[in-house]
């Protein structure tokens, strides 16, 4: 379980994160939605302590991790994967070679037993053949599939997805949908989604909260979002350009 | 993002966030702490394992062998010239016949100074900036956050092993441009305008010290550390997408330059002129 507390961000005058309370709930599928550059990435990254908070706690597993020595923070890190919006593959490094990379310092597994199990990461994701390409061989959607086999092959137990179909066409968007749900259901992870896209967020979420002016202004099921009767929610899910939303 | 340093993840403190009215000492006191803090970590991470030797390997060839025809080429023309000044000097100020004992003049001058700074300056224009632009790019492309997550330390994982490159592949260099530069020098001097070889070879091998060589070579090393923690550091504070990428590479290549020539004339006064004879 990860409970997050009265964490405040900010970036010189820009106050990203005013005060974020959520606790996501071990095995759930949690969708974060927000506008573009509403703090969704920062607050996700702060998770897995690529950025550390101006005040505030994170508990992972009742472990608080904001204060943790970096030593110690891999230890943490080890339960998390991260799929990142254009996928963060190594451009130096073939298919393989990036799958195998967690696998490789977080596991002490023999080199065959890595590959071996990169090997089985990308055919989880469906992708074949494709091992001894380098990243700028591969479509946008491939990326994204590449990384997200990055991400499952060592098997952590939370998995953040960082906008898993911006960039993508409606139908590769939709398989890594499926991705999502085929995760959650085969290795039973924890996932963190956050995105704008309202079609992704009903397909894949238990639970849906909503970051708004750096705070968490509704959490609840899709159903109770798609219903609630507060209009900056309403706006947003309904994509309409007039409303309490007003900054472009 | 703006005021972190995501080599170490550990946060600025808010008064150590840049502000749009800071002074300039304070910012050049700022600057100088990444890149002690960064040294300090490279330092640090030279001595601890896992050492990434597959990367250090790459750095070795991206450095060194990939370097050898700027070098071969600077190193030719630098001899040519620096001969063909040496000739003009002993012909127009001791007299016709005098160029011969330009021999040790001209390969300590080469294996002291010249070679050494030209050889720097090459390396760090052709590597320095590549370094930048590299470590930039992952940088912006979220690689360095992806190679956190998955466990590498981005110091240990991209600094350490092209400092080591670095530090090693620069004295090779510079060994290499040695002698070009001197075959370089001769044969201006031997073949363009006849000068005596016999005394040219006899003055060049008597009055040319080992330590000559070598002091060039512990410079070099010192420029390879310089351009290494420059461009890596240059590339880990890239922002602002691909326009950062281009002002990092450009800022590497710049700072390395200048602190190359600084460093060398504190090096060359700091060094002995000889070991004694």
């Amino acid at each position: 379980m990860i409970q997050i507390i009265d964490l405040h961000k900010s970036f010189g005058e820009n106050r990203v994160l005013q005060g974020v309370n959520l606790t996501i709930e071990k095995g759930e599928t949690l969708v974060i939605i927000g506008r573009s550059g509403s703090g969704k990435s920062v607050l996700i990254k702060h998770l897995i302590g690529l950025i550390r908070p101006d005040r505030g706690e994170i508990y992972v597993d009742g472990v608080e991790t904001t204060c943790l020595k970096e030593d110690k923070l891999g230890q943490i890190r080890r339960k998390f994967a991260i799929l990142f919006q254009g996928a963060a593959l190594f451009d130096s490094l073939t298919v393989l070679q990036n799958v195998s990379f967690g696998l490789e310092k977080y596991t002490d597994f023999s080199q065959e037993k890595i590959e071996e199990l990169a090997r089985e990461a990308l055919q989880r994701v469906g992708l074949r053949e494709v091992e001894s390409l380098m990243p700028h061989e591969l479509s946008g959607g491939m990326k994204k599939r590449v990384g997200l086999a990055r991400a499952i092959a060592y098997r952590p137990e939370i998995i953040l997805y960082d906008e898993p179909s911006t960039g993508i066409d409606p139908i590769r968007a939709d398989a890594i949908n499926d991705l999502i749900i085929q995760m959650k259901k085969e290795l039973r992870v924890t996932s963190v989604v956050i995105t704008h896209d309202m079609v992704s967020t009903y397909k894949v979420a238990d639970r849906v909260a909503m970051l708004y002016k750096g705070k968490i202004i509704k959490v609840g099921a899709p159903d109770e979002i798609k219903n609630s009767e507060n209009p900056v929610i309403q706006q947003f899910i309904t994509g309409a350009a007039v409303g309490p939303i007003k900054e472009w | 993002m703006r005021g972190s340093l995501i080599w170490n993840s550990k946060p600025l403190k808010p008064k150590m966030v840049p502000q749009k009215k800071q002074n300039i000492f304070f910012f050049f006191l700022q600057q100088m702490g990444e890149v002690g803090l960064l040294l300090g970590q490279t330092l640090k991470g030279l001595f601890t394992k896992p050492w990434e030797k597959r990367n250090f390997i790459h750095q070795l060839e991206e450095v060194g062998v990939k370097s050898l025809p700027v070098v071969s080429l600077t190193a030719a023309f630098g001899g040519l010239v620096f001969g063909l000044q040496t000739y003009i000097g002993f012909h127009r100020y001791i007299g016709p016949g005098s160029e011969a004992y330009g021999g040790p003049i001209i390969s300590l001058g080469l294996a002291k100074e010249l070679i050494p700074i030209l050889v720097g300056l090459m390396v760090s224009g052709r590597v320095g900036s590549a370094m930048a632009a590299e470590i930039g790019t992952m940088r912006i492309t979220e690689q360095i956050d992806a190679l956190i997550s998955l466990g590498a330390n981005p110091v240990r994982y991209l600094v350490v092993p092209r400092m080591l490159a670095s530090i090693i592949m620069l004295p090779c260099l510079t060994l290499y441009g040695d002698i070009i530069g001197m075959l370089g020098g001769y044969f201006y001097n031997i073949f363009l305008m006849g000068v005596n070889r016999y005394i040219y070879l006899r003055n060049t091998l008597l009055y040319m010290e080992f330590w000559d060589v070598l002091s060039g070579l512990i410079k070099a090393g010192f420029f390879g550390g310089i351009i290494a923690i420059v461009g890596c550091w240059q590339g880990l504070k890239t922002e602002a997408g691909a326009a950062g990428v281009g002002r990092a590479t450009t800022r590497a290549v710049v700072i390395s330059s200048i602190l190359i020539l600084i460093f060398n004339f504190f090096l060359s006064k700091a060094l002995p002129a000889d070991l004694g004879r």
